[in-house]
C-alpha cells in the first residue's frame, strides 16, 4: 500500500484526493507536519501560491517539505504547487521551496478571462491529456537535469526532474487521471528502490 | 485548440479558492494588506457593505478607476460587484479584466425580475443564495460559484448560518431522496430538475459554496467552515475593525484550521474591537439586502 498525501493548507484538495484514489493507494489529507513522516509521496495542489506560502511559513512546513523532497520522496505540484517548487519566480527576489531547477512566470497566460482548456501531448503519459489552465504559470526556463514533458504554444507546461513532477495545468479538474497514475507509478518505483537499498545495506 | 470560458475553466477557478478567504477592499493599500495576510482573492469595491448601508441611496458598480487600481496592486485574483440584472455593468467589469463578478444584492438591483444570463460571459460569476432553490436557479443561469447571502454589512452571523444550514439540509434531502421524488422536489424548490439529479449523483452541490454576509471574527469564519462552507468572504469585518492586518491574518488562519479551538482562541486574543454590528430584527424590511433577487 502506498501512502500519498495532499498538502491541504488551501486549494483544490478534494479533487486530487479523488484522482489519486485507487486500491493500492491510501490518500492522506495533510494539515500537520507530523503527517509527512508516514508518506511515500506528496501532492501540492492548485490554489493561490501566495496564500499557501504564508500558511507554509506559519505552520512551519517550510523545512519539513524541503527535507521530504530532498530525501528523494516524490512530489507532484499542479499550478500553484508548481510555483511552490520552482527555484526562481519571475518578478520575485527568490523562489518558495526551491526544489526544482526551473524558472516560472506567474499568471503567464493572463487573467481569468484568458484561462482555457485544451488537450496536450505529455511525454510518457499520453498524447491527448485533458488540461485545464486557470490563471496558469508557465516554466520559462528548465535546467539541464530537467526533462520537459509537455509544451503548449512553445512554452513549457509540464516537466520532471527525477522524483519531482510539476505542471501548469490542473489534471485534477478533469476525469482524466493519467497524470496522477504517472505520479503514483513514480511513487511506487521510488518506494521499491528505497526498499531495495534497505535490503542491500 | 484552446477553449475559454468553459464550465470547467470557470468553476475550476472557484475550486482553487477553496479553504481561503476573499476580502472586500476599497483601494490598493487595503488590497496589499489583504494579499499580505493570505487572502485568496480580493473584492474591489467603492464602499464596503457597512458603508453602503450607512450611505443609503443607490449603490452601483465601483468606479473602474478603483477596480483597476486594485488589479494593479496585487497578483491574487480580483473580483468586483455588478448590480443584479445589470448587463452592462457586468460587461464593463468583464472588459476591465476582473477575474470574477459578484452579481450582488449588496448593490441596488437593476432588474427586479431577471438575473443575468451568466452562461453568456467568459468571466465567471458568484451569486448569493438563501436556499437550494435560489442556489440552483443561479447555477442554472450560469453561476460558477455560490455564497450565502447572509445579511451584508451587519457583522451579524445569524443570517449566513441560517442560509448555510438551509442549503446543506436541502442538499442532504436531495441526496437521500429516490429519483421519483426529485421532480416534485424540483417543483417545490423552483430548481432545475437536472441539477437535482446531478446533486443526487455526486452527493454535493455542482459548484463551491462560500459563506458571506456578516462574518466579523475568526470564530465566525471557523463556524461557517464547520457548517460546510468551502471558504469565506469577509466584507466589512476586516477594514471596519481596529487592526485590519491583524484581523485579516487571524481570519485566514481560523479558516484553514477551523477545528483547532486552541489556535482560534489564541488568534482571537487582543484583536481589538470587531465591527460594532447590527441586530437583524432592528432592520426595516427595505434595509434587508438578502431579500433582493429571487
Amino acid at each position: 500500500m502506498l501512502k500519498i498525501g495532499v498538502l491541504a493548507l488551501q486549494g483544490a484538495v478534494r479533487e486530487h484526493v479523488r484522482c489519486l484514489a485507487s486500491p493500492d493507494v491510501e490518500v492522506k489529507v495533510v494539515k500537520r507536519i507530523e503527517q509527512l513522516d508516514e508518506l511515500d509521496g506528496l501532492v501540492f495542489p492548485g490554489g493561490e501560491s501566495t496564500t499557501m506560502r504564508r500558511l507554509v511559513d506559519k505552520y512551519e512546513f517550510f523545512e519539513p517539505l524541503q527535507y521530504f523532497a530532498n530525501a528523494g520522496k516524490p512530489v507532484f505540484g499542479t499550478c500553484a504547487g508548481l510555483i511552490l517548487m520552482a527555484d526562481n519566480i519571475k518578478g520575485s527576489p527568490e523562489g518558495h521551496l526551491r526544489l526544482m531547477d526551473i524558472d516560472v512566470e506567474r499568471n503567464a497566460f493572463g487573467r481569468q478571462r484568458e484561462s482555457f482548456e485544451t488537450t496536450l501531448e505529455v511525454k510518457g503519459v499520453g498524447d491527448d491529456i485533458e488540461a485545464v489552465f486557470i490563471r496558469a504559470p508557465l516554466i520559462s526556463n528548465a535546467g539541464n537535469d530537467v526533462d520537459v514533458l509537455s509544451e503548449y504554444d512553445g512554452e513549457i507546461v509540464a516537466a520532471r526532474q527525477h522524483h519531482l513532477l510539476a505542471c501548469s495545468f490542473h489534471p485534477e479538474l478533469t476525469n482524466d487521471a493519467r497524470m496522477h497514475q504517472y505520479f503514483v507509478q513514480m511513487v511506487r518505483e521510488s518506494k521499491e528502490t528505497a526498499a531495495d537499498s534497505l535490503v542491500t545495506t | 485548440m484552446a477553449d475559454r470560458g468553459t464550465d470547467r475553466v470557470k468553476r475550476g477557478m472557484a475550486e482553487m479558492q477553496k479553504g481561503g478567504v476573499i476580502m472586500d477592499v476599497v483601494n490598493a493599500e487595503q488590497a496589499k494588506i489583504a494579499e499580505e495576510a493570505g487572502a485568496v482573492a480580493v473584492m474591489a469595491l467603492e464602499r464596503v457593505p457597512a458603508d453602503i448601508r450607512a450611505a443609503g441611496g443607490v449603490a452601483r458598480m465601483a468606479d473602474p478607476t478603483i477596480v483597476e487600481e486594485v488589479m494593479g496592486a496585487v497578483s491574487i485574483p480580483v473580483m468586483a460587484k455588478a448590480r443584479i440584472g445589470h448587463i452592462v455593468e457586468a460587461r464593463v467589469l468583464e472588459a476591465l479584466g476582473v477575474d470574477y463578478i459578484d452579481e450582488s444584492e449588496v448593490l441596488t438591483p437593476a432588474d427586479e425580475v431577471y438575473h443575468l444570463d451568466k452562461s453568456e460571459y467568459t468571466v465567471p460569476f458568484v451569486c448569493g443564495a438563501r436556499d437550494l432553490g435560489e442556489a440552483l436557479r443561479r447555477v442554472g443561469e450560469g453561476a460558477s460559484m455560490l455564497r450565502t447571502k447572509g445579511e451584508p454589512g451587519t457583522g451579524n452571523i445569524v443570517e449566513a448560518v441560517r442560509h448555510m444550514r438551509m442549503v446543506q439540509a436541502q442538499v442532504k434531502k436531495v441526496v437521500g431522496s429516490s429519483k421519483d421524488e426529485l421532480m416534485t422536489e424540483a417543483k417545490n424548490l423552483g430548481a432545475p430538475y437536472e441539477l437535482l439529479l446531478e446533486i443526487k449523483e455526486n452527493g454535493r452541490l455542482p459548484v463551491v459554496n462560500f459563506a458571506a454576509g456578516g462574518i466579523a471574527t475568526p470564530a465566525d469564519a471557523a463556524l461557517m467552515m464547520q457548517l460546510g462552507a468551502d471558504g469565506v468572504f469577509v466584507g466589512s469585518g476586516i477594514f471596519k475593525s481596529d487592526h485590519p492586518d491583524k484581523f485579516a491574518r487571524a481570519i485566514v488562519e481560523a479558516t484553514t484550521h477551523y477545528e483547532d479551538y486552541e489556535l482560534i482562541g489564541r488568534l482571537s486574543k487582543d484583536l481589538g474591537t470587531a465591527m460594532k454590528g447590527i441586530e437583524i430584527s432592528n432592520l426595516e424590511p427595505e434595509e434587508r439586502m438578502q431579500d433582493r433577487g429571487w
